[in-house]
């Protein structure tokens, strides 16, 4: 294996200045830079810092494996190029040019250097480009990664989001619903409330669905059973929230709806609970 | 009659469920469908596509955006080729399901939309077709 004495790495450090400088001429020419998204700087800074550690890597450990721990700066800085990327909105491939941009001032450079042995030029050539090629697919996958956990935080924070059980009065819980109610996140959030109704000593707990877009069978089947758990641990349930269009929605499917307390809005909701549980509310006059 | 706009959803994950879902009503808005005309066509579109992925082991979903003459329509083509289903007076009937649900569904949609058509080949998959007019 000639990878400890490629000639790729001599051009690397005999050249980096000139390889910056078309290299930044060819990532301004496809485009990065040019939407203020990355500044002319930051790009310049970026570029010379990855070539400097790129350099160095080549030369402690030669262009075969970019996998050992002598490139791990390298590797670290492409992470971090990613990663900035994703927050600034760019495109895979966008992201991906970066490296892949750097090829054609290499491959010049390399011809260069090398003159008419064809055969050493091919073999070169070769092994720059299977460079390139690993650290683009890295800088792909970092990318990836990034967006795979922005992805994984968003879906924890919203099932955090959607099981708040509130307590509006002594002996009265409310459970707001909002969003898709027909996924497993519907047994977490029953589950929580009734567990909350044991936990508070409640009597009546009002579910409000002016969240929830739309209320078809398995939903209304949902509310239904949530209902009767809450009847068997002898409390008592509302459900609020029951827009026009939803009434009329219910009617039309044909979902039996009688015998569950039904209100408009969470304030009628309340006001019965209220007056339920024995309290009058009263408007002090100034 | 003159289809004005046609899109095809896949149905074969429940995520698929809310996607259609939420391509009804965007379709729904466009056919200037009232609020209540919206909810309906939407929650008969969630009752189907949510029978294509259970009974039908997944399918597709064609919306197609409906002009004729004046009057705005939307028309719903839910395809599986699924197992099909062995009685059709039997599974539009109120409260039956050969599933776990209310039994409702199939019935249900029927009611919330103006056109309703199903068709079902016993082992070879059902299709379900629902219009909406404005």
């Amino acid at each position: 294996m000639a990878s400890g004495v490629s000639r790729v790495v001599e051009v690397l450090k005999k050249y980096e200045k000139e390889l910056l400088t078309d290299w930044l001429a060819e990532l301004k020419a496809g485009g990065t830079g040019n939407d203020g998204r990355v500044s002319e700087t930051e790009l310049h800074t970026q570029a010379k810092e990855f070539l400097g550690t790129l350099g160095e890597a080549s030369r402690s450990a030669g262009v075969g494996d970019i996998e050992r721990p002598e490139w791990s700066p390298v590797r670290d800085f492409l992470d971090g190029v990613s990663r900035a990327r994703v927050t600034q909105g760019y495109s895979s491939d966008q992201t991906a040019t970066f490296i892949f941009s750097l090829k054609r001032p290499l491959f010049k450079r390399l011809s260069k250097e090398i003159g008419s042995d064809a055969k050493v030029l091919a073999e070169e050539t070769w092994t720059a480009s299977e460079l390139i090629d690993k650290l683009g697919l890295h800088t792909i996958k970092s990318f990836q990664k990034t967006r795979e956990d922005v992805i994984n935080r968003q879906q924890e924070e919203m099932l955090e989001l959607s099981t708040p059980v509130v307590k509006l009065w002594d002996g009265v819980l409310a459970l707001p619903m909002i969003g898709t109610l027909d996924s497993a996140r519907t047994q977490i959030v029953m589950e929580s409330l009734l567990q909350r109704i044991v936990d508070t000593g409640s009597e009546i707990a009002i579910i409000d669905i002016t969240g929830v877009p739309t209320v078809d069978t398995l939903v209304a089947q949902h509310l239904l059973k949530t209902v009767t758990a809450i009847r068997l641990m002898g409390a008592d349930c509302i459900i609020s929230g029951v827009r026009p269009q939803i009434a009329q929605t219910i009617v039309h499917l044909g979902v039996d709806l009688q015998g569950v307390i039904t209100k408009a809005n969470l304030a009628d909701a309340l006001a019965l609970a209220l007056k339920r549980s024995g309290y009058t509310v009263t408007r002090n006059k100034a | 009659m003159a289809v004005t706009k046609s899109e095809v959803i896949p149905i074969r994950t429940e995520h698929d469920i809310v996607v259609a879902r939420q391509a009804v009503r965007r379709l729904s808005v466009e056919a200037a469908f009232g609020l209540v005309d919206q909810t309906k066509m939407v929650t008969a579109a969630s009752e189907l596509a949510r029978n294509t992925f259970i009974y039908g082991g997944g399918g597709t979903l064609q919306c197609e955006s409906l002009l004729e003459g004046a009057r705005r329509g939307l028309r719903l083509t839910f395809t599986d080729q699924g197992p099909g289903i062995a009685d059709l007076s039997l599974a539009m009937k109120d409260g039956w399901t050969s599933g776990s649900g209310m039994g409702l569904g199939l019935s249900g949609a029927k009611r919330l939309v103006n056109e309703f058509e199903i068709e079902s080949v016993h082992g070879q998959g059902t299709r379900v077709t629902i219009t909406r007019w404005k």
